[in-house]
């Protein structure tokens, strides 16, 4: 049984529980609202839910370790000799898995009888042939053991799916007999529901700190893979990168880390002045038609995507940086793709940022400070420098670091607008690149996924999410430590 | 002989500090004061009362002309001090708001250390030529806000931190730190205890021998303790002024008298 008929069933159990609950607990209650302990509605609920959610989970828990489980198993029974001289056990359990959706698919469709599927010969029909029919392509005929091991998977994958739904509804049903059974006026259904309420937040809650701890762990695995063909000295002290896909590549980080905080700091000295300045302005300074009016004309620029401003760079930033510092001007910059180009325009990118954030803490400085220090006859700006920023300042610096996080994060301005050379230079308007340029383009070449080229992205991917977590650690200990101070 | 008369008539012995003639303040459409006379003196302690949303700290405002950081509020009429209408073209607010110091309801010190509170005007006014002569200043002000035995020993420690009876008196050393000529004080007292309170009042009296005090009150009983003369605001109109004994004891107008008898307010 489908997965998706489990749960319109499942719902239609827990509907129906709602429904029979609430008259089962007046009836009890003698039809009186005030004998029972919970309001009507709740003793439905509980049972709607006891039928539905335990039943559920149980269906995800199986869709999870099911596929797992097969595979397994099918790969283990594979002969060990049948895998091709060139390829991997994974690569073959994936042909297997393609052959094994597609004779399904073709049984579902017509094209071929049950029977007929589970008596297929690899010389008898052409099964390519067929799979081709049902829009599952292969990339080479189907030898024996293959087509074996993908019978076997067929088998244990529809027992699975029957056990499945044997499962699911025998939770569910359980849960909601269980539920009507102990619906009495006495019952506490509304605690009951309740604490169930809180444990599905409780489960979206571990959920989101799961994925978080999932994405790490995978780039954590594929970091130590990396390492174990690459020597970690090498990457992190070698000043080249120089990565070639028939291998001897020379992959050290430095020049890109150099890249992405050269970029970064051009982007920082761009966005702060300018941002905090306006921010200063909208708030402190602005009528309310004017701050009305500009505000959400500098959100706009957060509202553009990256892209286009990689179009800019590309199109209007690099050639108007060329025909000043060029060849016909100052004649320090090549080409229009340069670490400059690169910067302001991220700068740019990164404004509404610094301005916006800035802005809501400074209008959250309360108003008692400017009294006080204009009652002491100081101007305006002498209140802002020396009240409003100091105790705006831990806001700023979260804001600056945000901004920070979100300039080394940066790619597509990075791709267009500061070229592709790993370089080490301290010249501005040279063209380097940085760490998520790269991670793109090692990741998205032909190179043989276990090779160090394409690994390294990994550890690249891993090096930048360990800066960009310790600048949000360095962030929180300033809020912090000035928060002591200032509040 | 000749001391008998200034103890018995002193009021009358000295200058006019604020002379306001014919005010009136609106917030937008709202005539919050209306054509409001008074006359301030120099070294005397005059207390504003009245109900709440009377316009006795809008006038209070007026006098050192906070209420130009509220842009719907307007302000008519002639208020002088010492003479020189202080909302002609030519005066500069800042430099006025030097002379006029303010002590605010709630109390509010910077985050910052407390020497840096008190230090803040002296350094923006330029008043100290060295660091030796800044110490001087911050000691002399903690010094008459009462407040110099509790703190001297953390100076650089946060204003902040100070219970909210020290924070108020940390204030008014803030304020008495410019050397101003006038002192206005907007219900200094409201958010403090009673301890507090009595070491803010007795702070009053004595700052009354170099400046002229203008105390809001909701407390008869502070108006009465602390001031010479008082105010009594009633809807925007200035309703009586005089002698706070005489207003007090024998109210010329009847509002007056329901006001300080607990009938209206």
């Amino acid at each position: 049984m489908p997965a998706l008929w489990l749960v319109v069933i499942a719902l239609a159990l827990a509907t129906l529980g709602f429904f029979l609950g609430r008259p089962r607990a007046l009836a009890t209650g003698g039809g009186d609202i005030r004998a029972l302990h919970s309001r009507p509605a709740y003793y439905g609920w509980n049972v709607a839910l006891s039928s539905l959610v335990p039943a559920m989970g149980v269906l995800l828990i199986w869709m999870l370790v099911q596929s797992f489980v097969v595979n397994s198993t099918v790969a283990a029974d594979f002969p060990a000799q049948a895998v091709p001289e060139d390829q991997t056990l994974s690569l073959v359990m994936s042909d297997v898995g393609r052959v094994a959706a597609g004779i399904d698919l073709a049984v579902r469709r017509g094209v071929i009888s049950e029977t007929d599927a589970q008596n297929l010969q690899v010389g008898g029909s052409n099964i390519r042939d067929l799979l081709a029919q049902v829009g599952k392509p292969l990339a080479s005929d189907v030898i024996e053991p293959v087509l074996t091991a993908a019978q076997e998977y067929r088998a244990l994958a529809s027992t699975g799916n029957t056990l499945r739904g044997v499962a699911v509804l025998g939770v569910a049903l359980l849960g909601f007999g269980f539920a009507f059974l102990r619906t009495n006026s006495t019952f506490r259904a509304r605690n009951v529901v309740e604490s169930g309420i809180r444990t599905l937040l409780v489960l979206a809650a571990c959920l989101a700190v799961l994925t978080t701890l999932g994405i790490v762990l995978s780039l954590v695995f594929n970091t130590i893979e990396f390492f174990k063909i690459y020597p970690a000295s090498e990457f992190f002290l070698s000043l080249t990168w120089a990565p070639s896909f028939g291998g001897g590549s020379e992959l050290g980080i430095a020049p890109l880390l150099w890249g992405t905080f050269y970029i970064s700091i051009i982007a920082l000295a761009v966005a702060v002045p300018i941002g905090l300045f306006s921010a200063i302005y909208l708030s402190e300074y602005a009528t309310p038609k004017v701050r009305a009016l500009a505000k959400p004309l500098i959100e706009v620029l957060a509202g553009i995507p990256t892209i286009v401003y990689g179009l800019f760079a590309l199109l209007t930033v690099g050639p108007l940086l060329v025909s000043v510092f060029g060849d016909d001007g100052v004649g320090i910059m090549q080409a229009g793709t340069a670490v400059m180009t690169a910067g302001l325009v991220m700068g740019i990118m990164l404004i509404p940022f610094v301005s916006s954030l800035s802005d809501d803490i400074i209008n959250a400085v309360p108003q008692a400070m400017r009294d006080g220090s204009f009652g002491l006859g100081a101007t305006k700006s002498e209140t802002i420098r020396q009240v409003i920023l100091p105790a705006a300042l831990p806001g700023i610096v979260g804001a600056i670091l945000l901004a920070a996080s979100r300039a080394i994060g940066e790619t597509m301005i990075v791709v267009l607008g500061a070229g592709a050379a790993a370089r080490l230079s301290l010249n501005p308007f040279d063209a380097m690149t940085t760490v998520t340029a790269k991670i793109v383009s090692q990741l998205t070449g032909d190179a043989d996924f276990a090779s160090p080229e394409a690994l390294v992205a990994f550890a690249l991917g891993m090096t930048l999410f360990v800066i960009t977590l310790g600048l949000n650690v360095l962030a929180l200990y300033i809020v912090r430590k000035y928060r002591e101070q200032y509040e | 002989m000749y001391d008998t008369p200034i103890l018995e008539k002193p009021v009358d012995q000295k200058d006019i500090k604020f002379a306001a003639r014919g005010v009136q303040v609106y917030y937008g459409d709202n005539h919050a004061i209306k054509d409001v006379d008074v006359d301030l003196e120099d070294k005397t302690v005059t207390a504003f009362i009245g109900p709440s949303g009377c316009g006795k700290s809008t006038f209070l405002r007026c006098l050192n002309r906070m209420n130009d950081t509220i842009d719907v509020c307007r302000v008519e009429g002639d208020i002088q001090l010492d003479g020189e209408d202080i909302y002609d073209k030519r005066v500069d607010p800042v430099q006025l708001r030097a002379k006029v110091g303010m002590v605010f309801q709630k109390p509010n010190p910077f985050p910052k250390s407390i020497y840096d509170n008190v230090a803040y005007g002296p350094r923006i006014h330029g008043l100290a030529g060295n660091k030796a002569e800044l110490d001087e200043i911050v000691e002399k002000s903690l010094r008459r806000a009462a407040i110099w035995g509790e703190v001297k020993d953390r100076l650089d420690a946060p204003g902040t931190g100070l219970s909210g009876g020290q924070q108020q008196r940390l204030c008014i050393a803030r304020a008495v730190a410019t050397e101003p000529e006038v002192l206005l004080m907007d219900e200094p007292c409201s958010a403090l205890d009673p301890i507090a309170t009595a070491q803010v009042e007795e702070l009053i009296d004595e700052l009354r021998e170099n400046y002229s005090v203008v105390i809001v009150t909701h407390s008869m009983q502070q108006a009465a303790r602390v001031s010479q003369k008082t105010a009594f605001f009633h809807l925007g109109n200035l309703v009586e002024f005089g002698e706070t004994s005489h207003i007090f004891t024998n109210p010329t107008d009847e509002r007056t008298e329901s006001y300080i008898t607990g009938r209206i307010g």
